[in-house]
């Protein structure tokens, strides 16, 4: 069963990040109604916080505020679908752990894909995709 | 009785392989598979007498016209229609129940009531609930019960003076439930004799002898697509009454009598409804695939139907963590079993069952507000018909132990 590999399976059955978070910067949900995919997302995000920090980005002209800046300190998915978005979801949290919004809202099915590492056929890109779509909708927040 | 295996023959389809296994199409709900003859009959039009109907003197033109309105009386003596003029050619149902949706709708009022079923598909339930809304009407909806039953007891308080329209499907394409129309009718016109009954014979004309004398409903909608014929074809058929008092629904060429600058004289039904080149080579497919299901014998459809899904639910229901919904008596409900698998997504049972040639349906089955209603999340779907096997559900069956072991 070529879609559903040995990594699939094990993140459909031992998903990781799935929960919540005791402090939540942003989140967001969505509902696909034509299959009842439920998903939520919610970040914890870092912003550099010490002087030595802060100086660096002062020195170099990027500005303090700005997705370039924030980046993901920790992540929970929740919700309920099919092994293919909740596989996506589990190996994206993992992914995105440490990266900046700016890098995530760059994020493209292409991206999801090589992640998956399965062919997918045109009526599962949706269940792969939904937890991207989640998470730049989080991002997109802060 | 049908012999299933010989009937099989007639369908090209199933000879196909898919991933290197046997066609298992059970997917009939959505749209059935097609004869010869029907395949033949559509392509006999296009490559014999192609020609526009109503519109020529010559030869091949009266030949499509002769053909078109065979068509039309073959359909209406299918269902006991009493006139050929009561037959209206449309897309599908949904455009058939959109058509009276809207004619019904320009007479509504605020505070009158349409009342419809939980169960409904959303081409039975959205028309009537926009329209009413529109007029600041009241949207009434008949809940089932537990078996997925409807309770007529329920009625007594449902229909009230001011209830213009009950709506109803004969036959649910999720839980397989068939609905005593005859009964609802005769219920509904003692509560209110100047309520209408609309039926949404969609998934009961082509598994089920229907004669619309004996329901006594005002119209019913059914599509050519499922009961053999081609896609872009249905039928609305109403009461000669009601479709002279409807309001046209298209406007254009071939439903008017006479079109002057200041006025226009319409057509009479069917015709009235009919605007605009008609899908000539689906109604002709539509009069074929009629003619192949009268050779069968509609008795013998339902017989084999029933044997079928008695063989799928006993089956199923020996599936630890299989939950079958709907009425659990095969004699009362459709070839049409919706269930689901604990721990697991119905996208991924289908996924699965495609591996092995199995065609399923999953999700919500244009019924979003029957799965609110349950509480039970996207279904998977397995429906039958006259051409489906007790071997095609042995291989359903070995494809839904195949999913559960794999996310055990």
């Amino acid at each position: 069963m070529d879609i559903y590999r040995e990594i699939i399976l094990d993140h459909y059955k031992n998903p990781r990040n799935f929960g919540h978070l005791h402090h939540v910067d942003a989140s967001a949900e969505a509902y696909n109604a034509t299959c009842g995919d439920k998903m939520r997302i919610e970040i914890q995000v870092k912003s550099p916080a010490s002087p030595a920090g802060r100086e660096k980005f002062r020195r170099s002209g990027i500005p303090l505020r700005g997705t370039k800046v924030k980046s993901i300190q920790d992540i929970r998915f929740s919700g309920e679908g099919c092994a293919i978005s909740q596989a996506s979801a589990s190996m994206l949290t993992e992914k995105v752990k440490g990266m900046s919004a700016a890098q995530i809202q760059k994020l493209s099915f292409q991206d999801v894909q090589k992640m998956l590492g399965v062919s997918l056929t045109p009526s599962r890109v949706k269940c792969a995709t939904l937890p991207l779509e989640v998470l730049q909708k989080a991002i997109s927040s802060i | 009785m049908i012999d299933a295996s010989s009937v099989r023959k007639d369908f090209p389809q199933l000879q196909r392989k898919i991933n290197g296994k046997p066609i298992v199409y059970l997917d009939s709900s959505a749209t059935s598979l097609k004869p010869k003859s029907v395949i033949d009959a559509v392509t006999g039009y296009y490559s014999d007498y192609t020609a526009n109907v109503f519109r020529g003197i010559y030869t091949t033109s009266e030949e499509a016209t002769a053909a078109y309105e065979l068509a039309r009386a073959k359909v209406a003596g299918f269902i006991g229609a009493h006139l050929p003029e009561e037959i209206v050619f449309t897309r599908n149902t949904t455009e058939s129940l959109n058509l009276l949706a809207a004619g019904i709708g320009k007479t509504l009022h605020h505070e009158d009531e349409v009342i419809t079923t939980i169960m409904e598909h959303h081409s039975n339930f959205v028309p009537w609930q926009q329209r009413v809304m529109k007029k600041n009407g009241v949207f009434k909806i008949w809940n089932i019960d537990k078996e997925g039953q409807l309770n007529l007891g329920d009625l007594d308080t449902l229909i009230t003076r001011r209830t213009k329209v009950l709506t109803i499907s004969a036959s649910s394409n999720v839980l397989g439930t068939i609905s005593p129309i005859k009964k609802i009718v005769s219920t509904v016109k003692r509560l209110n004799p100047k309520c209408l009954v609309f039926v949404d014979a969609a998934q009961a004309v082509p598994h089920m002898a229907v004669d619309v004398k004996d329901w006594g409903a005002d119209a019913i909608a059914f599509s050519g697509h499922k009961m053999l014929g081609p896609t872009g074809i249905g039928v609305l058929w109403a009461r000669i009454s009601l479709l002279s008092d409807l309001p046209p629904y298209q406007y254009g060429g071939d439903m008017i009598e006479e079109v002057h600058r200041d006025k226009t004289l319409f057509k009479g039904p069917p015709h009235k409804f009919e605007a605009g080149t008609p899908h000539i080579a689906g109604a002709i497919g539509l009069g074929a695939a009629v003619d192949y299901l009268q050779a069968l014998g509609l008795g013998a459809v339902r017989k084999h139907e029933i044997e079928i899904t008695d063989y799928a639910l006993k089956a199923l229901a020996r599936i630890k963590g299989v939950i079958v919904i709907g009425p659990r008596d095969a004699r009362d409900r459709g070839g049409v079993v919706s269930f689901r698998l604990d721990k697991v997504h119905p996208h991924d049972i289908a996924q699965v069952l495609d591996e092995s040639g199995v065609c399923i349906r999953v999700g919500f089955h244009c019924a979003q507000p029957l799965h609110e209603f349950l509480e039970i999340g996207p279904t998977a779907r397995a429906s039958f018909y006259l051409y489906t096997t007790k071997e095609d559900i042995d291989v359903l069956i070995e494809g839904v132990e195949k999913v559960k072991q794999l996310f055990k």
